[in-house]
């Protein structure tokens, strides 16, 4: 423990204590919300905010939920090696901003509101109205989310290790303490508010890392020159591989990370608890550019890197290693902070959409239905399974049990073909029924596991790029040819 | 609307707008992968030898993805400000119709 850089350290404990305080301050409404009886009233603040979030920070809160550790670490590294076609590549997130909000947009939230759901789930069992695919959808997200969870975790470790000099063990323990207690304490607000910090900090983060990068550079004449003469395919959108980024396999990416993302339930969740139309508005303008700033900023210096870094063997680390060597240790300390901010948005929102799934969709639900109106009861158990939850991740990321590495390849893409369908013909498709949902989702998740192993670019596609197709076809079959759903359904959700 | 007076119920007014909004979005999607397509692709598959450059960038990377993030931010940003409509988001009575 002798090399620790003090520099790089201090203002990430300053940083880590903003985060404290905003769990201290929500921690009021959320306790506030305790004494509250019956209407949900713990669980709507808990896991919803009390759908209070206004325009920014429905903003901030969806795009550093979906901009993980893959945008800021995994992105930029890939970037490096494989240059502009990579950057070309993540470009295709660019609508995720607009995209999600305008589609779930206000339909989602006055749904959530007439049903009172507080979990994408709730939206499932009020839509479909039945026991089995809920519970499909709460093993599904317990199990994805909490392997999802264990690689953020090991990569914000590996982070603060890299930066700070101290043992990878200590950095997991610190950074597990930090995201368990806001998020344990401070329910949906917390995590709301500090990836609004968090997203700032990015922001913030990432123009001052832009602007020195091109500095260092000698300019973007200059360095897309040099790129040019490391090896001519950087510059182009085919990268330097052959065969490699086609442009199918290109511009399925619009599927994955573009259009799709409305089926990942951390997304969901947030089109369902902003305060009004207004916000909503608010939220796709900032959303939008905030979006558009990070992604483009984060590749741009990811493939400018091989420029002012070159020979990093890692591309996973010419982030740290860009600021470490442009910056004073101080403000390296600050900027780091973003990536690190970026992988605790990303776990904070995938925490508590595990916590809801097992007390609101699971506990009060099949076990315990009185539950919902004892504020004080469902706080505990809230609290409780936040812990457990934190610490079975925990373990999984200081030792990953080889389900979990196995579970995590199939998270994102397990999570998008099971929830989409069912999220978006559930909302717009009348004749939208459980059989239906049941079919995609085993299509779905089934080929792609399939394909994955036996087919990976199907006509040069990304691997989901099938799957979701095949699970759609399924669902309108099915659904067409079995029982409509019930009137008291179909009035519930289109009726007044 | 002869099928909502058969299943016995009025369909919440509120969701003609929202399905606009959500078909404005997904066109607006739809042009934003064409514009990135066409460009990134339309000028990036010569030899890089013949490149043309704007900003120091190549070309098809300045077209695709930086004008294209100015220009769809800045559609996004009228289409949600021209089109988007306020409306309440809570439960609705029938007499709230008129104010929709």
């Amino acid at each position: 423990m002798t090399n620790i850089h003090w520099n790089v350290l201090v203002p990430l404990i300053l940083y880590f204590l903003g985060v404290f305080l905003i769990g201290f301050y929500s921690m009021r409404f959320v306790s506030s919300a305790q004494k509250d009886e019956g209407h949900n009233g713990f669980l709507s603040e808990y896991l919803a905010g009390g759908r209070d979030l206004g325009g920014f920070v429905l903003a901030m809160t969806l795009v550093t939920t979906y901009l993980s550790a893959g945008s800021f670490i995994g992105g930029p590294g890939a970037a490096y090696t494989f240059g502009m076609a990579w950057v070309f590549l993540a470009m295709t997130q660019m609508p995720t901003g607009y995209f999600t909000l305008a589609v779930l947009g206000k339909k989602f939230a006055i749904v959530a509101r007439k049903i009172n759901a507080v979990t994408i789930t709730d939206f499932i069992r009020e839509r479909y109205k039945n026991d089995a695919l809920v519970i499909l959808c709460s093993l599904s997200i317990i199990a994805f989310f909490i392997a999802a969870m264990g690689a953020q975790w090991i990569g914000a470790a590996r982070l603060i290790e890299g930066s700070v000099g101290i043992p990878y063990k200590v950095a997991l323990i610190f950074f597990a303490i930090t995201v368990l207690i806001y998020t344990t304490i401070g329910g949906f607000r917390a995590v709301a508010l500090t990836d609004t910090l968090q997203g700032v900090i990015m922001t913030i983060g990432t123009i001052a890392l832009f602007i020195a990068t091109i500095h260092a550079g000698g300019g973007v004449s200059n360095i897309i020159q040099k790129m040019y003469e490391i090896n001519p395919g950087l510059i182009t959108p085919y990268s330097i591989k052959e065969g490699f980024a086609t442009k199918a396999w290109v511009t399925s990416f619009w599927i994955l990370v573009g259009f799709a993302v409305v089926g990942l339930p951390s997304v969901g969740m947030r089109a369902m608890s902003y305060k009004d139309s207004k916000s909503l508005k608010q939220g796709i303008i900032y959303g939008t550019v905030v979006s558009i700033v990070l992604i483009l900023g984060m590749h741009l210096i990811g493939a400018f890197g091989i420029v002012v870094v070159p020979g990093i063997e890692s591309g996973d680390l010419v982030i740290p290693t860009i600021t470490t060597k442009l910056f004073p240790a101080w403000i390296a300390g600050v900027i780091l902070a973003g990536p690190l901010a970026a992988v605790m948005s990303t776990v904070d929102s995938q925490l508590l959409i595990v916590v809801g799934a097992i007390v609101n969709d699971l506990y009060a639900n099949y076990m315990n239905p009185s539950i919902k109106k004892d504020g004080r009861k469902t706080a505990k158990i809230s609290f409780a399974s936040t812990l457990i939850v934190g610490v079975l991740v925990f373990m999984t990321a200081f030792n990953p049990p080889p389900i979990m590495v196995w579970l995590n390849l199939y998270a994102n893409a397990g999570l998008i073909s099971t929830f989409l369908w069912p999220i978006i013909l559930g909302l717009y498709w009348k004749r939208a029924n459980a059989p239906g949902a049941f079919a995609s989702i085993v299509t779905g998740v089934g080929t792609y596991v399939l394909f994955s192993k036996v087919w990976p670019r199907p006509l040069g596609m990304h691997t989901i790029g099938m799957p979701l197709i095949l699970s759609l076809i399924a669902f309108v079959i099915v659904s067409v040819s079995t029982k409509k759903p019930s009137k008291e359904i179909i009035k519930n959700f289109w009726g007044i | 609307m002869d099928d909502h007076k058969k299943e016995g119920f009025i369909e919440d007014p509120r969701y003609k707008q929202c399905n606009k909004e959500a078909l404005m979005g997904i066109g607006l999607g739809i042009l934003n992968l064409i514009w990135w397509y066409v460009f990134g692709y339309g000028l990036g598959s010569k030899a890089p030898e013949d490149y043309t450059y704007i900003m120091g960038l190549p070309m098809w990377f300045f077209m695709s993805c930086i004008v294209g993030a100015v220009l769809f931010s800045s559609l996004a940003i009228i289409m949600v400000s021209k089109f988007f409509k306020d409306m309440p988001l809570d439960k609705i009575d029938l007499e709230d119709e008129d104010n929709i």
